[in-house]
């Protein structure tokens, strides 16, 4: 278990720190444990100790090493399957999360990454290019993450400025016009709030990409692979399918952003994001997701390579599925998903 | 006498005496202005649509005021009346999001943030969607979702001008994701009212920000904004947060999206109406110009239901 792997490295240099994860804090490269991995955390350390005692005086200790490990396989199962919506947040934002750039990268037989939006700028917090997928070429975007502190200050923490956005469908229009599919993969907190993202029209950039996505006769799969944050996730998530990891989560507003409006209090940030119905499971019963990927046990970043896997192989079944129907269809499809997207009351006249 | 002047002596015959002021001021018969102070007969402001004679302040005006000032007497015909607002995720903040929708349709005498309607401006036929800020901030939820894209379903079908008065916080959060979809959902109507080459003009009046503006409020083919309206996509203080300067006096206010190339033109209220129909006018289709919008209708596919035909020559399918 890479969880498991990585912890020890970690006790063994002495260095194990523990973090609480906050919107837009400093992620450092120090192994995070979240709170509630803490009971599993501590029963590893455990066995470890019991091994190594054991092994030091030589006295077999096999009966209740194998006790304690099936407990732990248990208690993941446990404390996984039951993650609260805030604890699903807490795994969506994890640092050690697998990225755009590296699902692209693996899933890829062939990766060219391009850059720019021909108006001046070239927004690290959106990465986009020319891929290969299993013999198909397509065009791949989506927000990037930083993979350690200065990465992600360089990345903004994936949160997009116009620019971002401009790129993203200039890239679109490209894969459009050469008749390849498109494959978003959306991971932020939120759009850019800042001066200059404001000045360079954040809204309009946005907004248009809305516009466009529905006018393009390409497929295009999108999928939630951490955070789902606001426009600046739906600024690239108009598709033909909407694909979220199991722990992902995609919101209408930050829940500390909800929590201080609507409860003037960023503590009940937790509470928010139980209200705002953010988890996969909500969204694929409010009809916006299609398809829950399941994560390995502990999370994609605890086994990044199966993560992948099963990444690529449900957007090699979506894509096929999609590349069957007529770009009129699919327009079609795509405008009809959206246009019933909503719940509302018609009282008779 | 210029209308200024008017103004100006008519102040000066106001009130003197202060109690009797302040008696008016609560009967209503006179409005003090938020921004200069300056006190105004109630009946001269609403004759100028509600913007200060002194200072030129745009005050609020309400949904069914503003469809009086649009609308030519008698033509206004209200759709999708009936659509009324649901609590699908039983919210409950510091309150229950049922009893507020409650509290505001008492309040606003409105089922949700938006009218909307067909009505001739200046005898154009014209859909025109109205945003009312006074119900829950003018926040877009599947109602007001719904009804937008209903609007501007039927201005493609008849091939109509659109026109919609924003004036929103943004995305209701008590919707939670279903309120941010009717992004996509009233851009994805208004992609094919411009498919068919129609004209949109959304108005953007104070204030205009979150997924509104993200969505359908910059997505004008023209994009009129009234004086000193708040206009952005981001809260002012969360760009402050951001920053370790100050912002500039004049940020997100129409003023600075004129001048950062964002918005066509600032109107003001008493000469939005005339605007519109000039504009109105000015994109109906010509003998000149008729088979090029013919051309481009036809071949646009996505148009299922039967569109209302202009005349086109004989040559063109
Ligand atoms: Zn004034």
């Amino acid at each position: 278990m890479a969880f498991s792997r990585c912890y020890f490295e970690v006790m063994a240099s002495g260095k194990l720190s523990t973090s609480r994860l906050q919107y837009g804090s400093m992620a450092s490269d120090r192994i995070y444990l979240l709170d509630f991995e803490k009971p599993l955390a501590e029963l590893e350390k455990r066995i470890d100790q019991i091994r190594q005692l054991a092994e030091e005086s030589g006295v077999n200790v096999s009966e209740e090493i194998r006790q304690l490990e099936s407990r732990a396989v248990e208690l993941r199962q446990e404390i996984f399957t039951n993650l609260t919506p805030g604890q699903r947040l807490q795994m969506a934002r994890h640092p050690r999360r697998p990225s755009t750039l590296d699902y692209v990268q693996v899933i890829s037989d062939e990766w060219i990454e391009l850059h720019g939006d021909r108006r001046g700028f070239d927004d690290p917090a959106i990465v986009g290019g020319i891929a290969r997928l299993a013999g198909q070429p397509v065009v791949m975007l989506g927000h990037q993450k930083g993979r350690d502190t200065k990465d992600n200050v360089a990345r903004n923490f994936g949160m997009a400025s116009p620019g971002g956005y401009r790129k993203a469908l200039r890239l679109m229009e490209h894969a459009n016009r050469f008749g390849m599919p498109i494959l978003t993969f959306i991971d932020t907190p939120a759009a850019w709030p800042g001066l200059e993202a404001e000045a360079f029209g954040q809204g309009e950039a946005i907004a248009l990409n809305l516009r466009e996505m529905f006018c393009l006769e390409v497929p295009i799969i999108c999928t939630v692979i951490g955070e789902g944050g606001s426009g600046g996730a739906l600024g690239i998530g108009v598709g033909d399918r909407l694909l979220m990891f199991e722990h992902a989560v995609y919101s209408v507003a930050p829940p500390e952003a909800c929590a201080a409006i609507l409860w003037r209090d960023t503590q009940q940030a937790p509470q928010a994001a139980e209200s705002l119905k953010i988890t996969a499971a909500d969204l694929k019963a409010f009809g916006i997701a299609d398809q829950i990927l399941p994560e390995p046990i502990g999370g994609a970043h605890a086994d990044p390579l199966k993560a992948t896997e099963i990444l690529k192989a449900a957007l090699l079944e979506n894509l096929e599925v999609l590349m069957r129907m007529s770009s009129q269809q699919r327009r079609e499809h795509r405008y009809q998903k959206f246009r019933n997207l909503g719940v509302f009351n018609e009282i008779a006249a | 006498m210029s209308l200024f002047d008017w103004f100006a002596n008519r102040r000066k015959s106001g009130p003197i005496g202060n109690e009797q002021q302040e008696r008016e001021i609560a009967d209503g018969l006179w409005t003090k202005c938020e921004d200069c102070g300056v006190l105004t007969y109630t009946k001269d402001l609403r004759a100028n649509q509600m913007v200060c004679p002194e200072c030129n302040h745009h005050k609020r005006v309400g949904s069914s005021e503003r469809i009086q000032q649009l609308i030519d007497p008698g033509t206004w015909m209200p759709i999708d009346e009936s659509l009324v607002p649901v609590d699908s995720l039983k919210f409950r903040d510091r309150k229950l999001y049922s009893e507020r929708l409650r509290e505001y349709q008492e309040k606003t005498g409105l089922t949700d943030a938006v009218q909307t309607g067909l009505g001739q401006l200046a005898g154009f036929p014209t859909a025109l969607g109205v945003m009312d800020f006074s119900f829950m901030g003018g926040s877009m939820g599947s109602v007001v979702g719904e009804k937008l894209t209903r609007l501007t379903e039927r201005a493609t079908r008849q091939r109509l001008p659109l026109v919609l008065i924003c004036a929103s916080g943004g995305a209701r959060m008590q919707e939670g994701m279903l309120s941010l979809m009717q992004m996509a959902k009233t851009s994805a109507a208004l992609e094919r009212h411009r498919a068919a080459r129609l004209l949109y003009i959304p108005v953007l009046t104070h204030p205009t920000t979150g997924g509104v503006t993200a969505s359908f409020a910059m997505l004008g083919d023209v994009i009129l904004a009234e004086p000193k309206a708040t206009i952005g996509f981001a809260g002012r203080r969360v760009v402050e947060q951001t920053l370790k300067e100050k912002l500039p006096d004049d940020f997100q206010t129409a003023e600075y999206l004129l001048n950062h190339g964002f918005i066509d033109s600032i109107v003001q209220r008493p000469e939005l109406k005339q605007t519109l129909s000039s504009l109105i006018q000015l994109h109906q289709p010509t003998p000149s110009n008729a088979d090029i919008v013919a051309a481009k209708l036809s071949s646009h596919h996505l148009i299922t239901e039967e569109p209302k035909v202009l005349p086109r020559p004989a040559n063109v399918d």
